[in-house]
């Protein structure tokens, strides 16, 4: 394979509500939920956010580090479950707002929480042809939990963009090889005209999260014949902190390993953009020479395996934009009153 | 707002794209059709400001415009661009405390309201505090 990532960019909304302010609404203990989940606090997007702003956030970004003309991309995607519209793409938006048009194609993706990272590999493909220069793919999320469910301290919001190119002087790290695992896994989902995802409680874990994101990642270990010490950094879905800790413990990863593409325990959930940002934070931390693991998981349900390897290129691009951590660092507060009024919770 | 003004305007509501003047060397937004300074001898282009700009005068809105009612209090700013041109945007992801006259900001891309529940969502520029 000879493609590689020639920039990426992250965004992650300001403000932020703590596990105890919403375990305060619903009589729960906020340290069990901590402690149950290991997530402090998530991200809450503004009043004038959404899936489409984010991105667009996330793709300038990604163009700016990449330093290239924005016509020279070929194809955008953009996977999330929340979509603006539900007709009317949201990737036309993007392209527009980073004035990639009208030379090219796009479309939305949707596959739960791992749209973006398919949208990863089908510009792999689009690229490895030679049918365009650049793809850009994005995942990115505004996620709802219905007052009360268990969902409501996760789910937060955010996004990644990555644009793909062919390995050369521009790439920052080479994609040396992806392997996904799919079945059809019923462990979440929201239908039609439905405001919230319902899911099967305990079933989400060891048939869905764990058998396909290990299933994953031992199938591109073995396509790729490398072992868990190969790696610098491995990242993961992160649908709450425990999850992704786990799946490395039983994959060979150390904590060292899993930890710095960890962000729910301060962001939350952010779905789609999930396994995207946390890819985004080790590259942003990465030497040259490092080989990097990101395993997605979707509900219903599959995952896509990666193997990353950092070029030299990266120390000259990864300043060009505001990292990770920047995000993360940068957060305001909010009450339920308020938070429920910025995600319209409330009827008048 | 009607959608089909709205379309014609997403090169200026997405990305600034104003006009510049190669007779004056001008640069101005919303863009015209005609130089305002040089009249016939005008020949405008096509010109897409820079991101950047600094409050110029603003203030603090108590009773909001219709669709912005959740909103308030909040900032709408004169904002005068790098680039020469001013416009009226509201300042976003601030507390109306916050904002000073001089402070720099970069024109981000938000959400500015939509036509009805079932109607189409008009997206374009609002100003962000740049944080030292
Ligand atoms: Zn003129």
């Amino acid at each position: 394979m000879d493609v590689g990532i020639v920039g990426y960019g992250v965004y992650i909304p300001r403000y932020r509500i703590r596990v105890d302010e919403i375990a305060k609404v619903w009589g729960e203990n906020p340290e069990r939920v901590k402690c149950g989940l290991l997530v402090e606090e998530k991200s809450v997007p503004g009043p004038d956010e959404d899936t489409a702003t984010i991105a667009v956030e996330a793709a300038r970004n990604a163009v700016k580090q990449a330093g290239i003309d924005p016509q020279d991309i070929g194809a955008i995607y953009i996977g999330s479950e929340s979509h603006p519209y539900a007709v009317k793409p949201t990737a036309t938006i993007v392209a527009e707002a980073i004035e990639a048009t009208p030379d090219l194609t796009a479309a939305d993706y949707e596959f739960a929480c791992k749209a973006g990272t398919a949208a990863i590999q089908t510009c792999m493909g689009l690229v490895e042809a030679g049918m365009i220069k650049y793809g850009m793919a994005i995942g990115s999320d505004t996620a709802q939990g219905a007052p009360g469910d268990a969902l409501e301290y996760t789910a937060a919001a955010g996004g990644g963009a990555f644009i793909v190119g062919k390995n050369g002087s521009e790439t920052l790290a080479a994609i040396e090889g992806t392997y996904s695992y799919t079945t059809d896994t019923p462990d979440f989902w929201r239908r039609d005209m439905r405001p919230y995802p319902r899911h099967g409680g305990r079933f989400t874990g060891k048939p869905a999260y764990y058998k396909h994101v290990l299933s994953a990642a031992n199938g591109l270990l073995r396509q790729l014949q490398l072992t868990p010490q190969d790696f610098a950094y491995a990242v993961f879905h992160q649908p709450n902190g425990k999850f992704p800790l786990h799946a490395a413990k039983e994959l060979g990863f150390s904590r060292e390993q899993a930890a710095p593409g960890l962000l729910t325990p301060t962001i939350g959930n952010t779905y789609s953009g999930s396994t995207m940002i946390g890819l985004a934070a080790v590259l942003d931390q990465a030497k040259p020479g490092d080989r990097l693991l990101a395993v997605s998981y979707g509900s219903g349900a599959g995952s896509d395996a990666f193997s990353i390897v950092v070029r030299d290129g990266i120390e000259d691009k990864r300043d060009a934009a505001p990292k990770v951590l920047d995000y993360v660092n940068q957060k305001v507060y909010i009450d339920y009153p308020i938070y429920a009024k910025f995600r319209r919770l409330l009827v008048k | 707002m009607a959608v089909p003004r709205f379309w014609r305007e997403i090169p200026n509501r997405y990305n600034l794209v104003g006009a510049r003047c190669g007779n004056c060397n001008k640069i101005l937004f919303p863009p015209r059709s005609i130089c305002p300074f040089c009249r016939r001898m005008g020949k405008l282009e096509p010109y897409r400001l820079k991101r950047k700009g600094k409050v110029f005068s603003y203030t603090v809105v108590h009773v909001a415009a219709e669709g912005f009612e959740d909103q308030v209090p909040y900032v709408l700013a004169i904002i005068e661009l790098e680039d020469g041109p001013s416009l009226t945007a509201q300042i976003t992801d601030c507390n109306p405390d916050e904002v000073k006259i001089g402070d720099e900001v970069e024109m981000v891309f938000r959400r500015m309201g939509e036509e009805s529940q079932d109607g189409v969502i008009y997206y374009g520029f609002k100003g962000r505090l740049i944080k030292p």
